[in-house]
């Protein structure tokens, strides 16, 4: 035996070792920071252009990022498989312009940048520029004329002038000047917004960008309002009436002109998908020095695409959760219903937080069962038994998330996260448990699966332990050599420990 | 909440489940010989090969249409029978109707139920409900043990069985159990049954244990354990021990009844017995096992085995 277990020491060992070597290097070397803090976050924006092919040559113009109010570009990257490409500036703005020459399907060009904000500044001063009065019909006009003296009355200045604006054409319930604007327009809210403003000889225009969601793909552009107040331009958000730029908004034009111009193409969505990493300061600084050829970046997932990276986050958590499950179970002793069953759990707890989380999974099942009770009475087949369990499972999902949604409870939405199939097994399992073994065993695996749940969730949901797996992702060489020697540990189990408190006393 | 220290246990030479699953059962039990112990049927073949008694195979259902037919089945039959699932496991599935009364059938609890109650507790056992690892299985339809009456004291509502760990051919350690009325008539010892712990050298219990505790006579019947004389003990070590052979599993453990007419039954064997046999002996396994490879490298000799185990192993 001991031969057998030589060789797997040592190729823990080297695991751990590597593992651990590859991060130290990393720390050392590459400046990358141990502990999640003195970092920066940096987003990565992946910017896709789809379109479907016309008749001719095709001409795609994207307009790019300035880096306006503190953004700083760090790293640019453009895929144009099969397109002439070249990026040219034109009155201080740059382009991206892809050609060719013809095109016969559906073609999607890519964009990516990485960006953290440097400073808090605001956008910079410019000069005001006078918007054109729209052109109306004549009962836009006299709607408009009303609306607009109607505004000027109540407003002290400018700025309050569109605060009144965006309030009333937000509300519910405006008045029927606006209401027949609104009506009479085609286009969004910020559209009435800025013609409105221009009839005022009120200074205004849109700043285009992204709302910054970390993990969010297919986002698209959304508009700020700038109301310039007679010496500066100042934000507004149409929507909620908020001034000053959003944190969270990354500007990528401001003013008039399309961001995107396809020439030769029908159908062209511009789309975004955004991640958000915590690198170092000091890594961040050698990006932008270095950029493009940073090295460590490419053997990293940093170096996958946007979207892969937000799906590694959360599978590279994974590793975590599994070994709290050998830990809980082989040292500990826990016993559990399905093996990996709390890891399911601890992932949906994830999304929902956890203690909605727990009192969505304790309701779903304690319904779940009590339904299984009345299908017990029905003489089925298990695979149409369990099939049907999963058909409650789901209605009650939904039926949780409309009355929560009814009651104003948001979070209760992300019932869906819970996995239905595994919440069904987990639901009959226990069922056969209380009418075999009682309604004890049925609290014991069901408790023991919820505290290893719980461990796990507590576990992955720590940003220390988010830090060091998606930046050192060789730790997992670590984490597999720590659980293959728990895979040859012979001592007891705590349980036992209990268990077999009484032995020896003779009793 | 009590805890013993690791120490002590390791003194007292217990077996943990981590050791039992590397040391014993991940060495000594190779997984392609599983299959002869999980599935029941393959272990009655093979027993009958050998001429080791096993309960009657009255039939097999195999597939889902084949359950309707299995009424009139029993409906011809005038005996006590058991439907199990051929692949079950911890004694999940078991169903023991000890007669039927017109059209209902007596479980061996005392309650009543009908045919339609058998059919669907078959057709859940081809499903797989109580099989390892849920896939589909074949239900089996057995003679009920008539279990000979010397143990009928012993036991509440359910037939005592005694469980032989076998280490290579040497019988290293044995217990009965007896179901109670609080363990529902079944025999885990965690629900409550009692856990008699048998000298190998004589079969004569050394001490019951329920529920942790030491208990003189059994809670419902009110039976002395101290008087508990096991017949046939030589045959029982026998069968168990020969099982290691039938096999080719390392570390076992046999589930023995005894029939009224042919003595010790094999009723099932198991690839990873539990550990509560350690309970029921007070005593722990590890150092038994030492001994047991020492005898199994000294000899070969099947009654060898046995007898040297019955000197070592001896209690008092």
């Amino acid at each position: 035996m001991s031969n057998s277990r030589l060789p797997l020491i040592l190729i823990a060992g080297s695991l751990i070792l590597l593992g651990l070597g590859l991060t130290l290097y990393k720390v050392a070397k590459l400046d990358f920071p141990l502990l999640p803090g003195e970092s920066r976050e940096v987003w990565t924006i992946e910017s896709k252009v789809s379109f479907e092919p016309a008749s001719g040559p095709v001409d795609v113009r994207l307009k790019l990022p300035a880096g306006l109010a503190g953004w700083t570009v760090i790293e640019e990257h453009f895929a144009s498989s099969g397109f002439g490409f070249t990026v040219r500036e034109q009155d201080d703005t740059r382009y991206a312009q892809w050609t060719r020459s013809g095109l016969d399907r559906e073609t999607t060009l890519y964009y990516k940048l990485q960006t953290y904000r440097a400073s808090d500044r605001a956008l910079p001063a410019a000069p005001a520029v006078a918007q054109e009065k729209p052109m109306l019909e004549e009962d836009q006009q006299v709607a408009m004329e009303r609306l607009v003296a109607l505004l000027r009355e109540q407003s002290s200045d400018d700025l309050s002038f569109a605060r009144l604006l965006i309030q009333e054409v937000t509300r519910e319930t405006p008045n029927p000047d606006t209401a027949f604007l609104l009506g009479t327009y085609d286009e969004d809210l910020h559209r009435v917004m800025l013609d409105v403003l221009a009839w005022a000889d009120l200074p205004a225009r849109e700043v285009r960008g992204i709302v910054l969601e970390d993990g969010r793909r297919r986002q698209t552009l959304s508009e700020l309002l700038e109301i310039y107040d007679g010496d500066r331009w100042v934000v507004f958000d149409p929507a909620s009436g908020a001034s000053g730029l959003p944190d969270n908004f990354f500007v990528w034009q401001r003013g008039e002109g399309t961001v995107l111009d396809v020439i030769g193409g029908r159908n062209s969505r511009l789309e975004f998908a955004l991640v958000s990493n915590s690198l170092p300061a000091r890594a961040v600084v050698g990006m932008e020095q270095r950029s493009g050829e940073y090295a460590l970046l490419n053997f990293s997932i940093y170096s996958l695409p946007v979207e892969q990276q937000g799906v590694f986050k959360g599978l590279l958590l994974i590793p975590v959760a599994a070994l709290v499950v050998v830990i809980m179970r082989v040292l500990v002793g826990i016993r559990t219903s399905g093996t990996f069953m709390p890891i399911l759990i601890a992932l949906a707890f994830l999304q929902t937080t956890l203690l909605i989380g727990l009192l969505i999974f304790l309701a779903l099942v304690c319904a779940g069962l009590w339904i299984r009770g009345w299908l017990s009475h029905m003489n089925l087949l298990l695979v149409s038994r369990i099939a049907a369990v999963v058909i409650v499972v789901i209605l009650l999902m939904a039926a949780l998330a409309i009355v929560s949604y009814r009651l104003g409870i948001d979070q209760v939405l992300s019932v869906t996260f819970f996995p239905t199939v595994i919440l069904a097994w987990t639901i009959e399992r226990m069922s056969i448990l209380w009418e075999e073994e009682g309604v004890h065993e049925v609290l014991v695996q069901g408790g023991g699966s919820l505290l290893v749940a719980v461990l796990a969730y507590l576990a992955m949901a720590n940003s220390l332990v988010a830090h060091l797996t998606f930046n050192f992702p060789e730790l997992m060489l670590s984490l597999l050599g720590v659980i293959l020697l728990l895979g040859r540990y012979k001592g007891y189990r705590l349980s036992e420990l209990y268990r077999f408190r009484d032995m020896g006393k003779d009793l | 909440m009590r805890f013993i220290s690791p120490r002590r246990l390791e003194e007292l030479g217990i077996l943990g489940m981590n050791r039992r699953n590397i040391g014993y059962i991940g060495q000594y039990n190779a997984r392609r010989n599983y299959r002869l112990v999980d599935d029941k049927l393959q272990t009655k073949r093979a027993a009958l090969e050998r001429e080791i008694p096993v309960p009657e195979l009255l039939g097999v259902i195999e597939r889902q249409h084949q359950i309707r037919g299995m009424t009139q089945q029993l409906e011809l039959l005038d005996q006590g029978f058991v439907i199990k699932p051929a692949q079950g496991s911890g004694g999940k599935g078991i169903l023991v109707i000890i007669r039927r009364e017109g059209d209902r059938f007596i479980k061996s609890s005392g309650v009543e139920i009908d045919a339609a109650e058998i059919r669907r507790h078959t057709s859940n056992i081809l499903a797989g409900l109580h099989s390892l690892g849920g896939r589909n299985d074949r239900a089996m339809l057995e003679a009920l043990i008539d279990f000979d009456p010397c143990l009928a004291d012993y036991s509440y509502e359910g037939v005592p069985d005694i469980r032989v760990i076998a280490f290579r051919g040497v019988p290293v350690m044995a217990m009965m159990r007896c179901a109670t009325h609080v363990s529902d008539g079944k025999a885990n010892l965690h629900q409550g049954a009692v856990g008699v712990g048998l000298d190998i050298a004589t079969g004569r219990s050394i001490r019951a244990v329920q529920f942790g505790l030491l208990v003189h006579n059994h809670p419902d019947t009110g039976a002395n354990f101290e008087e508990l004389r096991i017949p046939h003990w030589d045959r029982i070590l026998d069968l168990a021990s020969s099982c290691v052979d039938m096999t080719g599993l390392g570390y076992l453990g046999a589930d023995i009844v005894l029939d009224r007419q042919q003595g010790p039954m094999l009723l099932e064997l198991n690839a990873r017995p539990g550990l509560a046999i350690q309970v029921a002996n007070q005593a722990g396994l590890r150092h038994r096992l030492a001994i047991a490879k020492q005898i199994a490298d000294e000899t070969d000799d099947h009654h060898r085995k046995i007898e040297l185990a019955r000197l070592r192993f001896a209690v008092g």
